[in-house]
């Protein structure tokens, strides 16, 4: 069967909460966190990696389709709902692949329990304030631009277009207003980083993980690369030129062929 | 009736006397799409020293010339409005005036990070003025937010819990302790308590956002339209009756406020070349583009919905905007200016913008308050202006226009928050309300 067509969603209850999650593919699972503009639907990269592998994409409470959450207001409290999924089913240890937002979410679980997770994936991560440039803001542009923004030529990029399913409809229009107000619960301030961060990582010496950035990355400077790298002892860093801040998108096969090779 | 008189204090040159460095600035807005952002290294502060004397020497005289109220507002970051801490503004009138009422319509609570200082403000500006203080709260436009970092996504929480924090610091006695979701204090014992019992009374201004109304209609608080087009706002009038009858009490004009936007002048031509200027730099259109008047959960999910399924303007959020903004040629730059003036003769016919002599003025005035009989309004003046221009509009509003009004209020019975409490008539459980508003009179505006 084609990983695509296994695609679909499981409910599952995390405490008093209900946590969708896009399940897709087969064999041994990998975490797959999402960015701030939501989950932008199963690409290239999605339907390669799970032909072995079962990719779980939870749905963040509080961006349309999960339920908001009230009491999560920060990025350790979503860390902390995520990694009680992990326990409860049993998936612990497990790999993670997270995506800006989501791999922020991704490092602070590991902060706080390196044992969670057995490698990670950290495609562009906020999280980590740059030591050159800022980090994009999200809050003061209306979403179709920060999409555009975050590749470096929207206009050649092949899958450009499908993601969100080209984010035009209103429907879309709502998702996205509903993303961005919850990584406003999570991230106003400071924003997209914690500034504890770079220590806390530091406990994740045993964790082979792989940093994957773009070299144009116009939404997370480069630069925080190498604050991630200093902090997790295990990491390599793979900087991709000609790339923004999708290298899953825009860098595909190379993005595909790495982490297939990185994770086993 | 009471009635008062609002300018935005807008940052300005007199076009008379100053054209180009009007036109400049216009076109810098103009291009900007926006008020808001508006670099400010294009802010002089030798104009903006004078023009902050004018407004506050317009409001002085205008106690003088028998206004019942002054009111003021807040933006930030704006040309709009120079206004950026109305309560700076307040403490002088408070001081330099006797008998009007100082009417802050409206502090934008969420914007503000302590509460408490808030709180103690008022209280000192009530007390300055011997309890002459009517205080208004706003969530804040969105651009507010963006400019004082307040997190819009818990934009209603913030302004429900402040105005929840402010009144019970002003009410219960200190010293407590206060652990909200959002406001966190210590020790809470403000010493300087405002003067009127238990608190001043509290008007709040909107543009029509259902929640308000209904929040507002729950307080037992005024609600006043800040110029919001006369079928919306009859809506809402009813939204807030019905929801008073729900908390069983019969609304009426004490409960409603409307901000009419007017220019008068001694021949109707000269009164709308002035009057028209209410437009410039786009007026209200373009406060703020939407990205930075939308932002991230500021509108609720019912107005997201809506916006999403509106025909995609050139500016609205979802669509890359503005591309090319900027470089527009003298050409298209005029286009634009001229387009946002053509708006003037639909401002008109709908009653937006009523400019002209007192015998022009005063038969549109009637009918907005037959329709919707608000115990509380106040005259509108704003756009770039001369000082002596608004001064003389101030003068004839009241040896002209006012004394007519206040007959008109009586004939309507238009009473206002002093005379009768709002919320003081009861209304019997399962009796429907009588509507407040009456608009079979939008049926026949005037010529």
């Amino acid at each position: 069967m084609a990983a695509k067509e296994s695609v679909h969603e499981e409910t599952h209850k995390v405490g008093a909460d209900q946590l969708i999650v896009v399940k897709g593919g087969s064999g041994k699972p990998v975490l797959v966190l999402h960015e701030e503009l939501g989950y932008p639907g199963w690409m290239k990269w999605n339907e390669a990696l799970s032909e072995r592998r079962t990719l779980l994409t939870p749905l963040y409470p509080g961006f349309g389709r999960t339920p908001l959450a009230n009491w999560i207001m920060n990025i350790r409290d979503l860390a902390s709902f995520f990694a009680r999924f992990v326990r409860e089913q049993n998936l612990a240890p497990i790999d993670v692949i997270g995506f800006s937002l989501g791999g922020w979410v991704a490092a602070e679980m590991a902060a706080n329990d390196p044992g969670i997770f057995s490698k990670i994936v950290l495609v562009a991560p906020v999280g980590i304030r740059p030591p050159e440039g800022e980090i994009k803001d999200l809050f003061t542009v209306p979403a179709l631009i920060y999409l555009r923004e975050s590749v470096r030529d929207f206009a050649s990029s092949k899958e450009f277009g499908a993601l969100y399913d080209g984010g035009t409809s209103p429907e879309q229009y709502e998702a996205f207003e509903d993303a961005r107000a919850e990584t406003a619960r999570l991230a106003w301030q400071p924003y997209m980083f914690n500034p504890s961060l770079p220590h806390l990582l530091e406990g994740t010496a045993n964790n082979p993980t792989l940093l994957v950035w773009g070299r144009e990355d116009r939404v997370v400077p480069v630069s925080a690369a190498q604050v991630y790298q200093k902090s997790m002892k295990n990491a390599r860093a793979m900087v991709l030129d000609g790339c923004g801040h999708r290298p899953e998108v825009e860098k595909s096969e190379q993005f595909i062929k790495e982490v297939q090779n990185f994770l086993g | 009736m009471h009635i008062m008189w609002f300018t935005e204090r807008q940052y300005h040159y007199d076009p008379e006397t100053e054209p180009e460095r009007s036109a400049l600035l216009e076109n810098q807005i103009l291009r900007n799409r926006s008020f808001f952002g508006l670099p400010n290294e294009n802010f002089d502060a030798q104009q903006g020293s004078m023009l902050l004397n004018e407004y506050l020497d317009e409001k002085i005289y205008s106690e003088d010339l028998g206004f019942d109220g002054l009111m003021l507002n807040e933006h930030h970051g704006t040309p709009f409005c120079l206004g950026s801490v109305m309560d700076v503004e307040a403490a002088v009138l408070a001081k330099a005036t006797k008998r009007a009422k100082i009417v802050l319509l409206g502090n934008p609570v969420p914007t503000v990070a302590n509460a408490l200082r808030l709180a103690e403000e008022l209280a000192m500006i009530d007390l300055i003025s011997k309890g002459r203080l009517v205080p208004g709260w706003v969530r804040g436009a969105g651009s507010e937010q963006l400019a004082n970092n307040s997190n819009p996504a818990y934009n209603r929480e913030y302004f429900e819990e402040g105005v929840d924090f402010i009144l019970k610091a002003w009410t219960k006695p200190g010293p407590f302790r206060y652990e909200g979701k959002h406001f966190h204090f210590r020790f809470v014992n403000p010493w300087v308590l405002p003067l009127q019992k238990p608190h001043p009374p509290i008007w709040i201004p909107g543009l029509i956002s259902p929640d308000t109304v209904v929040w507002c209609a729950k307080k037992r608080f005024p609600y006043v339209a800040l110029a919001t087009k006369l079928e919306p706002t009859v809506e809402m009038w009813n939204i807030y009756t019905e929801a008073a009858a729900r908390e069983g009490y019969q609304a009426g004009p004490e409960n409603f406020g409307y901000l009419q936007p007017v220019f008068v002048s001694d021949n109707q031509q000269r009164a709308e070349e002035l009057g028209k200027r209410f437009l410039y730099g786009g007026a209200f259109a373009h406060f703020a583009r939407p990205e930075w008047m939308f932002p991230p959960g500021y509108n609720s999910k019912e107005a997201t919905r809506r916006l999403a399924r509106l025909p995609l303007a050139a500016n609205l959020p979802g669509k890359p905007i503005h591309e090319g903004g900027g470089n527009e040629t003298d050409a298209e730059l005029k286009e634009l200016r001229d387009g946002v003036y053509a708006r003037y003769e639909d401002s008109k016919r709908e009653l937006q913008m009523i400019a002209g002599t007192p015998d022009y003025v005063i038969p549109r005035l009637r009918k907005v308050l037959e329709v919707l009989r608000p115990g509380i309004f106040s005259f509108w003046l704003d756009g770039p202006v001369g000082y002596k221009d608004r001064v003389k509009c101030l003068e004839m509003l009241s040896k002209h226009v006012m004394p007519a009004m206040r007959d008109i209020g009586k004939e309507l019975g238009l009473v206002d928050p002093f005379q009768r409490a709002p919320g003081s008539v009861p209304l019997a459980s399962g009796r429907k309300p009588e509507s407040v508003a009456h608009p079979d009179g939008l049926a026949s505006m005037p010529a």
